[in-house]
């Protein structure tokens, strides 16, 4: 006789083990390991919520706290890796097996660890890859999550940021899963319901407000000549030429340069309201002139940012908020608009070969994917047009019948031909590879293919890999942009002018751009400062990035 | 530090009368470049101080660009390098040419 | 609160000092193509030290000495370029200044104008760095007996700090922007010596309530608080020119007065805002995050007058 309510009653027994330790579904912080300790079993699937950024750390110390003897063997399920209690638990015992997206804060560590097999890898991947699991083969028996404030019956406010929380608690709550959130505080009436109480079995007051790192602040002080000449290769070679309005940036000095070059260079250009209208970004404080000079007709974001709340209160024709009028963020939803609403992708990236594949990974630091690649890349199973879509399908060209191809999504890297310390960007060989030997990967860790890349600008020119019909071609373009690396200097000369004369590579004086006008006066903002001002002071800047 | 030189014939000497110009500052990632009218038309001597050893290619590959594309005659550029990038090494060299145009 | 527009303009003289170089500074400061410089690049007066540190020189030694007219006016006018060795003093760099302020009892220019932006002495060369310092603060005692003025200029990167700190001690007028930062002993060195919880170096709001721009100007440490741009500190040192002090014994007693009761006054502070506080400032916390204009209207409303003194 099949019993079909093993899980149903597993479940049960777990909240009965637990019910001592809480009043209601409410636990003090200071019985949270006995908590942990009642309803985890060993080689349970555990979700810790390490987000990009929201951490659920009360419970990520409480986690570290068990008897390994008790709770042993965990397969974790989780976003990030980043406090380093994520990493403890596996030196404990407690944690044995993982599954993640993105470890950049523990790069190094990660790293050792999995050289030295202290953690059974299952896999590295992107975040909506992630999520996907969650609802297929990774789902979670617990879920310990982490919300702003919370009522006595579960119902969470999880706020701005947001991010993977709805969609963790779904795939854990209707599958016979255990949800414990840390809060904030606990209320008697949340702000608004984020996640409903039916959702949630256990409530913790955490001793202090749980951690969120600013990742998504860059200095305008800090953009260079380069980015900037970059940036406007980018705006008028790319966003005008393929009239782009739907996109997303990935984090960087890069994509801080174009952000802050739009009500400038680009008003200058005539391209208000035809480029850069609609938004999956993350509250990018280096955007705040472009909304504020009539850019922007909306944002929607993966999660926040620290020290941008009051200004998207007060801009809720352009985010995502709430009938409470703060931010509602989430990170799956944002991702899916990243990869099938938008029609452009551009981020930095740290190495790309001769064929275009680009990886973050070095030798000595394993980051993971985070969302990256899932941005980066062309969905196959798009299928409404838009002018920009089609025109990249018509270049990427194709045989048969035109009706029956698709479009393209541009997937644009933006790479500084050398790194810090003179590191060449190109390569003829990424350390991806060697990780993979090392770690014993079968698949090298790219976080964006050769077939998925469209364009390459570096401060040399902009590479249309669209428009190349051979691996020498896209070869040689590369080659083209790639400066003065050992990449570049190898290149075929000859060649190379013929892939400028059919456009293919095209220079900054091919598109009417002076090099000596990429000027630091042409940012809107040029400072912190600059944005607070052009926010109304309505923005405010974490600590490290102020100096008052 | 390396000390670098290399001498070029142009086609023409650069537009322009002014006697010298400088640009740039010598700092990490940075660097300083001084531009003298001081030679033949169709001379270019380009000597470069730099704090980072092992690149002399790279100044090669760089200078001869600079000098292929500008036609530099007649300037002495001497070159304080605190490690800065051959992009950066580009702008400098191209601001500086343009200053020594100005009337 | 007053948030104006951020100014997007091309000109030179509306262009951010703090990220200008010296010689954008000095280009921008004076009347348009006045500048002559002394012993300029071309001359190649560089440091005869730093090749055995293996570090790379600087053809002026990150300071331009010169002279040129501001509104028409003759000055000498002396920049360091505060990102070659934090514009720190060494040997030439100090001896250029000290020329030029000889130089001055010669030429009796309207001011001598010091643009400052300097961390200190430079470590590799200490004790012609040092000698420097003493003789760059007697000749301005020596300058300003004959009676011109000297008017420094404090809104760079490094601040003024160490042996710059003590030779703006010896300037007749200061003026400071709200980046600008002057103190003798560093953050760093105050942390190093006495610990974080008298000092942490890496709070950079406690840095500039401590020894930035706003605090010395309502301390009086500085007599001008400016915008930013190249154009407001050329107002200012305008304007200071003919408020400069007689340098006579009249004027010491004035200060070492003023400077005790300083002392008597606020001695027992543990903190800036409580100064400003005392100083009548209705909200002191918020007086970092208040604009330009906010600041001078704060200014303006507050019972100090300005005093010939620092």
């Amino acid at each position: 006789m099949m019993d079909w309510r093993q899980e149903r009653t597993a479940r049960d027994a777990r909240l009965a083990r637990a019910r001592p330790h809480a009043d209601g579904k409410v636990v003090p912080a200071a019985r949270v390991v006995d908590l942990l300790e009642a309803i985890l079993q060993p080689g349970d699937r555990v979700c810790l919520e390490g987000d990009n950024q929201k951490q659920a750390d009360c419970l990520a110390r409480g986690l570290s706290g068990c008897d390994p003897a008790r709770v042993h063997d965990l397969h974790m399920v989780q976003s990030g890796i980043v406090l380093p209690e994520h990493l403890d638990i596996f030196e404990q015992g407690i944690a044995r097996r993982l599954d993640y997206s993105y470890s950049g804060p523990q790069g190094g560590r990660i790293a050792k660890m999995l050289y030295g097999g202290q953690i059974e890898l299952g896999a590295v991947h992107t975040y909506l890859e992630l999520f996907a699991r969650y609802f297929i083969d990774l789902t979670p028996n617990v879920a310990l999550i982490a919300g702003v404030s919370a009522d006595r019956d579960g119902n969470l406010y999880t706020g701005p940021n947001t991010e993977d929380t709805p969609t963790v608690v779904e795939a854990t709550a209707f599958k016979n899963g255990v949800v414990v959130a840390q809060v904030n505080e606990i209320v008697d009436r949340v702000p608004r319901v984020d996640i409903p109480g039916d959702r949630v079995d256990f409530v913790v007051e955490a001793d202090t407000p749980f951690y969120v790192e600013p990742l998504f602040t860059r200095d305008p002080g800090a953009v260079t000549e380069t980015q900037i000449l970059m940036a406007m290769m980018a705006i008028k070679g790319i966003y005008a030429e393929y009239g782009i309005r739907r996109l997303n940036h990935g984090i960087g000095f890069g994509t801080a340069a174009i952000e802050l070059l739009l009500p400038t260079y680009a008003e200058r250009l005539g391209l208000k309201g035809q480029i850069a209208t609609h938004w999956a970004l993350n509250p990018h404080p280096s955007l705040i002139p472009a909304i504020e000079s009539g850019w922007v007709k909306q944002i929607h974001c993966f999660g926040s940012e620290v020290g941008m709340d009051k200004y998207i209160r007060a801009r809720p024709d352009v985010f995502f908020t709430g009938s409470d009028g703060s931010l509602r963020s989430n990170r799956a939803f944002c991702q899916t608009a990243g990869l099938y609403a938008c029609d452009l992708f551009i981020g930095s990236t740290l190495q790309i070969d001769l064929q275009g594949h680009s990886s973050t990974v070095t030798t000595n630091r394993v980051a993971g994917f985070g969302g990256a690649p899932n941005m980066g890349s062309d969905p196959h199973g798009r299928r409404h047009p838009s002018d920009t879509w089609m025109k990249a399908g018509q270049e990427a060209g194709g045989t048969g019948d035109p009706a029956l191809r698709r479009g393209r999504k541009l997937v644009v890297q933006l790479v500084e031909t050398f790194g810090d310390k003179l590191v060449p960007a190109f390569v003829e060989r990424l350390d991806a590879l060697e990780l993979a030997r090392k770690l014993n990967l079968e698949l090298a860790p790219v976080m964006v293919y050769a077939d998925d890349v469209t364009h390459i600008v570096t401060e040399e020119g902009i590479a249309n890999l669209l428009l190349c019909r051979t691996l020498d071609e896209r070869e040689q373009a590369i080659r083209g942009v790639a400066g003065y690396t050992d990449v570049g200097r190898g290149r075929d000369h000859a060649e190379v002018e013929r892939l400028r004369a059919r456009g293919i590579i095209r220079r900054p004086e091919d598109l009417g751009i002076e090099p000596l006008d990429a000027d630091r006066s042409l940012l809107a903002a040029r400072s912190i400062k600059d944005l607070v001002q052009w926010s109304g002071g309505l923005y405010e800047p974490p600590a490290k990035f102020r100096n008052w | 530090m390396e000390k670098l030189s290399f001498r070029h014939t142009t086609r023409t000497a650069l537009p322009g009368t002014r006697a010298s110009a400088i640009t740039g500052v010598v700092a990490s990632g940075n660097l300083e470049v001084l531009l003298e009218r001081n030679l033949a038309p169709d001379a270019c001597h380009v000597e470069i101080d730099t704090a980072i050893k092992g690149y002399a290619e790279v100044w090669a590959a760089v200078v001869a660009d600079f000098v292929a594309r500008r036609q530099p005659g007649g300037l002495t550029i001497t070159i304080n390098d605190g490690g800065a990038r051959p992009d950066t090494v580009s702008l400098r060299l191209a601001q500086g040419a343009r200053l020594m145009e100005l009337p | 609160m007053d948030w104006k527009p951020v100014a997007l303009s091309a000109e030179p003289r509306d262009q951010s000092w703090y990220e200008a170089s010296a010689r954008a500074r000095l280009a921008g400061l004076l009347d348009v193509d006045t500048f002559q410089e002394f012993i300029g690049p071309e001359q190649r007066q560089m440091s005869p030290h730093l090749p055995l540190f293996a570090l790379p020189r600087a053809f002026d030694d990150g300071m331009i000495v010169g002279r040129g007219r501001l509104d028409g006016r003759d000055v000498l006018a002396a920049a360091q370029e505060g990102r070659f060795m934090g514009g720190a003093f060494g040997e030439i760099h100090g001896a250029k200044l000290v020329g030029l302020l000889r130089a001055a009892l010669a030429v009796k220019p309207a001011a001598v104008l010091i643009l400052f932006d300097t961390g200190g002495v430079r470590l590799q060369e200490a004790n012609a760095g040092e000698t420097a310092i003493a003789e760059i603060m007697r000749a301005i005692t020596q300058v300003r007996a004959a009676g011109i003025p000297v008017i420094g200029l404090i809104g760079g990167r490094a601040g003024c700090y160490g042996g710059g700190g003590l030779i703006a001690g010896t300037c007749a007028h200061l003026v400071i922007s709200e980046g600008g930062r002057l103190s003798v002993s560093g953050p760093e060195v105050i942390e190093t010596n006495k610990g974080a919880e008298e000092f942490d170096s890496r709070d950079r709001a406690l840095v500039w309530r401590t020894m930035g721009g706003k605090h010395r100007r309502l301390l009086g440490a500085a007599d001008a608080f400016v915008a930013d741009t190249i154009g407001a500190f050329r107002e200012a040192a305008l304007a200071a020119i003919p408020e400069a002090p007689s340098f006579d014994l009249a004027t010491l007693e004035a200060e070492q007065a003023r400077l005790e009761a300083r002392l008597e006054r606020f001695g027992d502070t543990r903190d800036a805002t409580e100064i400003w506080g005392r100083l009548g400032v209705n909200d002191p916390a918020a007086v970092p995050s208040l604009t330009t204009e906010g600041f001078d209207a704060l200014l303006d409303s507050l019972p100090e007058g300005s005093h010939h003194a620092r």
